[in-house]
C-alpha cells in the first residue's frame, strides 16, 4: 500500500528533518510511529500529504505503486490518502456539512464515481456522527470554528469516516483528548479496519495504542526509523523512555 | 485641474447648454448645479474626497448623450430575479420592459421632475453633473403601514454602434411611517458609458427600506452613484452593495439618522480584477440619540485592481448612546493589488460607542492546504475561501432572490478570474 524508501526531506531553509526513512505499510495493516519531539513525525505526515514548505532531497514514496511525491495534495486525497491533522484548521464562513460534501464530491469526481446529493449525503453524515457521539449541530457550524480540542479531533475522524480513505495518517490525533474522546476516536478508526484500509498512527504516547492496537510499531529518531517491532515495542518505550533506544542507535 | 479633466468638464457643460431647453423640471436648480460644476469641475485627486479615485479615464472619453430610442437586439440580458420591475435603458424608463407593483406609487422623473432637498450639488460635483443632465428616474413612494414587497430596479446600458453614452438617472424613494420595501438595484451594460445615478431616500418612522445593489456594469464603463438617505425614529435603511463591474466606480452614501433609535447598515463587497478601481465612500451622520450604524466593507482584489473605502462617522452633540461600527477587510490575491482605506470618526457627544477596524490579508496557506488535503482542487479551494471571506457581509442580505443573485454573480466573477488566469 505505502512504500517509503530512503526518504529525505528538509525545510526550505535547508534544515534536514527526514534523513533516509524506510517504511512499508502493507494493505490492511495499522502501523504506529512513535518518537521524541523533533524526530520528524509531523514532517513525515506533511511530506506524504503534500504540504508546501518541505523539499524532498532524496528517496521515494509510492502509494499503490504510484509516485506519491509527484501528486498534488488533492490528487493524493482522491487516490485514497487521508491526513488527520494534529491541529485541525478553522474555516470561518465555511459550513461543516458543505465542506464535507464538497470534499466527498471532489474526490468522487476525480475518481469518476457518482457524486452524492445533499439529502443522501446528510443522511450518511448523521449516521457517522451518531457513532462518533457528535451532536447534529456540528454539521451546521463553521468548520472547526469554536470547536473544543476534542470536537476538532472528532471532526477529523468524521471526515475520515465519510471519505473512506485507503490509507489514513493520524498525526497525534490523541493529543488533547480525554479518555472518553480517545475511545470514541479509536472506535472510529477501528470501524474502518479491514483488508482495504491501512493507517499510520503517529503518537507520543502508548495510551492510544491500547485502543488502536497496531500491527507494527516504528521508532523515529533524528529523521530515521531506528527500531521496528510488534505492539510490545510500545510497552517497552513506555517503560524505558526513548533515551536508551536513541543512544543505542547513535 | 488637468487639461483632460477640464476638457471633460467643458464637454459636460456644453452638453447641458445643448440640452437645456429639452430637460424637464426646474431650470433654476439645473443652472445652479451647472455653475457649481463649472467652478468645481470633475473632481481630481487633489480633492480630499477623491484622493484615491482618479476620474481622468472618464474625462478622456468623447461621450454623447443617450440616444432617445434604442433599436432592439442589442440589450444585455436582465439578471434572473423574480418580481415586479422598473427597467431603464440608457437611463430612460422602458414601460414595455417593466411591470410595476400596485403596492406602491410609481412615477417617472420625466413626469415628476423634482430634485428634492437632500442632495448637495454644491458640494459634490458628481451630483451637480447629475442635477444638470438628469432626464429620467424612478420616483417611488410607499404609503403608511404598507409592506410593498420587492421592486427590482434595472439599469441597462445598451451598446449603440460603439457610441459612448452617459446617463444620469434621478431616483427618489419615500417610505411613509411603518412602510416596508425592498429595492433590488441591478446595473448591467455593454460598451463604454457613464452611469451616474443619484438617489434621494427618505425613511419615515418605523419604516424599513432594504436596498440591495448589484453593480455589474461593463468592464469599460464608469459608475458613479451617490445615495442620500435620511432615517427617522426607529426607521431602518439597510443597504448592501456588490461591486463587480466598471473600470472606475464609486458608491457614495450620505446617511443621516435624524430620529431616536434609527438604524442604518451600509455594507458592501467589491470584487475587482484587471486595472479596475472600485470606491465605497460613506458618510454617516448620527443626529439623534440611541441610533446604530453598521458598516462592513469587504474587498477582494486581484491583478492590479484597487479598492477604496472611505468611511466617516459623525456623531453630533445630541446623539448620545450612539452605537457605530465600521470594519474594512481586504483580501489581496496578487502582489500588485492595492487597498486604500480611510476611516474617520468625528464625535461631539460624550456617551457613545464607536469602533472601526481594518484588516488586509492574503489567502491563508494553512486553510488552503486543509481543503486540498481533503481532495478539493486548488482553484475550487480558493473560491471557497474567497466566498467564506465574504460570508459575514453577505449574510446581511436576507432577501432570498437577491441573495441567490449575488451568489451567482460572485461565482461568475470567480469563473471569469480563473479562466483569465488559466
Amino acid at each position: 500500500m505505502l512504500e517509503i524508501k530512503q526518504l529525505s526531506a528538509s525545510l526550505e531553509d535547508g534544515k534536514v528533518i527526514l534523513n533516509g526513512v524506510d517504511l512499508t505499510v502493507p494493505s490492511g495493516e495499522i502501523h504506529a510511529i512513535m518518537g521524541p519531539n523533533g524526530s520528524g513525525k509531523s514532517t513525515l505526515s506533511y511530506v506524504l500529504s503534500g504540504r508546501d514548505g518541505y523539499e524532498v532531497t532524496g528517496g521515494s514514496a509510492t502509494f499503490e505503486g504510484k509516485d506519491l511525491l509527484d501528486m498534488e495534495p488533492e490528487e493524493r486525497a482522491a487516490a485514497g490518502l487521508f491526513l488527520a491533522f494534529q491541529y485541525p484548521v478553522e474555516l470561518p464562513g465555511v459550513g461543516n456539512a458543505n465542506f464535507l460534501r464538497t470534499a466527498f464530491n471532489a474526490q468522487a469526481r476525480a475518481r469518476g464515481e457518482p457524486e452524492l446529493d445533499a439529502v443522501k449525503f446528510l443522511r450518511a453524515a448523521r449516521e457517522a456522527m451518531k457513532r462518533l457521539a457528535m451532536p447534529d449541530d456540528m454539521l451546521k457550524r463553521n468548520v472547526n470554528v469554536g470547536f473544543s480540542g476534542g470536537e476538532k479531533k472528532r471532526n477529523e475522524v468524521l471526515q475520515m469516516a465519510m471519505l473512506k480513505p485507503k490509507l489514513a495518517i493520524l498525526d497525534e490525533t490523541d493529543s488533547g483528548l480525554d479518555i472518553d474522546a480517545l475511545k470514541i476516536v479509536a472506535d472510529g478508526v477501528n470501524a474502518l479496519r479491514g483488508p482495504g484500509f491501512s493507517a499510520l498512527v503517529i503518537t507520543h504516547y502508548q495510551r492510544l495504542l491500547d485502543y488502536i492496537v497496531p500491527d507494527r510499531v516504528h521508532v523515529l529518531s533524528a529523521g530515521r526509523i531506528i527500531r521496528s517491532g510488534g505492539p510490545e515495542l510500545a510497552k517497552e518505550l513506555e517503560a524505558t523512555g526513548y533515551a536508551p533506544m536513541v543512544a543505542d542507535a547513535a | 485641474m488637468s487639461a483632460a479633466l477640464r476638457t471633460g468638464t467643458e464637454s459636460f457643460l456644453a452638453r447641458f447648454e445643448g440640452l437645456r431647453a429639452r430637460l424637464p423640471g426646474d431650470l433654476v436648480a439645473r443652472q445652479a448645479a451647472a455653475e457649481a460644476f463649472r467652478s468645481a469641475g470633475l473632481p481630481t485627486v487633489r480633492d480630499e474626497a477623491w484622493k484615491y479615485t482618479s476620474l481622468r479615464p472618464l474625462a478622456d472619453n468623447d461621450f454623447r448623450e443617450a440616444l432617445t430610442s434604442v433599436e432592439g437586439g442589442s440589450l444585455p440580458k436582465i439578471p434572473a430575479i423574480e418580481g415586479p420591475r422598473a427597467v431603464f435603458v440608457d437611463g430612460r424608463l422602458r414601460e414595455d420592459l417593466s411591470s410595476l407593483p400596485d403596492t406602491l406609487h410609481f412615477t417617472r422623473f420625466a413626469n415628476d421632475p423634482s430634485f428634492g432637498t437632500l442632495s448637495r450639488p454644491d458640494q459634490q460635483p458628481v451630483v451637480a453633473l447629475n442635477t444638470m443632465l438628469a432626464e429620467d428616474g424612478a420616483v417611488i413612494s410607499v404609503a403608511e403601514g404598507v409592506d410593498a414587497g420587492t421592486l427590482v430596479l434595472v439599469s441597462l446600458a445598451a451598446e449603440t454602434e460603439g457610441r459612448s453614452v452617459t446617463f444620469h438617472p434621478r431616483h427618489t424613494i419615500r417610505l411613509a411611517e411603518g412602510a416596508k420595501l425592498t429595492v433590488v438595484e441591478l446595473s448591467v451594460g455593454r460598451g463604454r458609458y457613464l452611469h451616474n445615478p443619484v438617489f434621494s431616500i427618505e425613511v419615515a418612522s418605523d419604516a424599513t427600506l432594504t436596498h440591495i445593489r448589484l453593480q455589474n456594469e461593463a468592464m469599460e464603463a464608469f459608475h458613479l452613484a451617490t445615495i442620500y438617505a435620511t432615517v427617522q425614529s426607529r426607521g431602518f435603511y439597510d443597504a448592501f452593495t456588490l461591486t463587480l463591474g466598471g473600470q472606475v466606480s464609486r458608491a457614495e452614501f450620505h446617511a443621516r439618522l435624524v430620529g431616536p433609535n434609527a438604524t442604518v447598515h451600509l455594507n458592501a463587497a467589491q470584487l475587482l480584477g484587471g486595472k479596475q478601481v472600485g470606491d465605497v465612500t460613506t458618510v454617516v451622520v448620527h443626529d439623534a440619540p440611541n441610533c446604530a450604524s453598521r458598516q462592513t466593507v469587504k474587498n477582494v482584489l486581484t491583478d492590479k485592481a484597487r479598492g477604496v473605502f472611505q468611511g466617516r462617522i459623525e456623531v453630533e452633540r445630541i446623539a448620545q448612546k450612539t452605537d457605530g461600527y465600521q470594519m474594512s477587510q481586504a483580501l489581496l490575491l496578487s502582489p500588485d493589488a492595492e487597498i486604500d482605506c480611510k476611516p474617520e470618526l468625528q464625535i461631539y457627544a460624550d456617551d457613545v460607542k464607536c469602533s472601526h477596524g481594518a484588516t488586509i490579508g492574503e489567502l491563508d496557506d494553512d486553510q488552503l492546504f486543509y481543503l486540498r488535503a481533503r481532495g478539493i482542487p486548488e482553484q475550487e479551494a480558493r473560491s471557497i475561501l474567497i466566498r467564506a471571506f465574504l460570508d459575514d457581509a453577505l449574510q446581511s442580505v436576507s432577501h432570498e432572490g437577491a441573495h441567490a443573485l449575488l451568489e451567482q454573480a460572485i461565482d461568475g466573477w470567480w469563473q471569469r478570474q480563473s479562466a483569465s488566469a488559466a
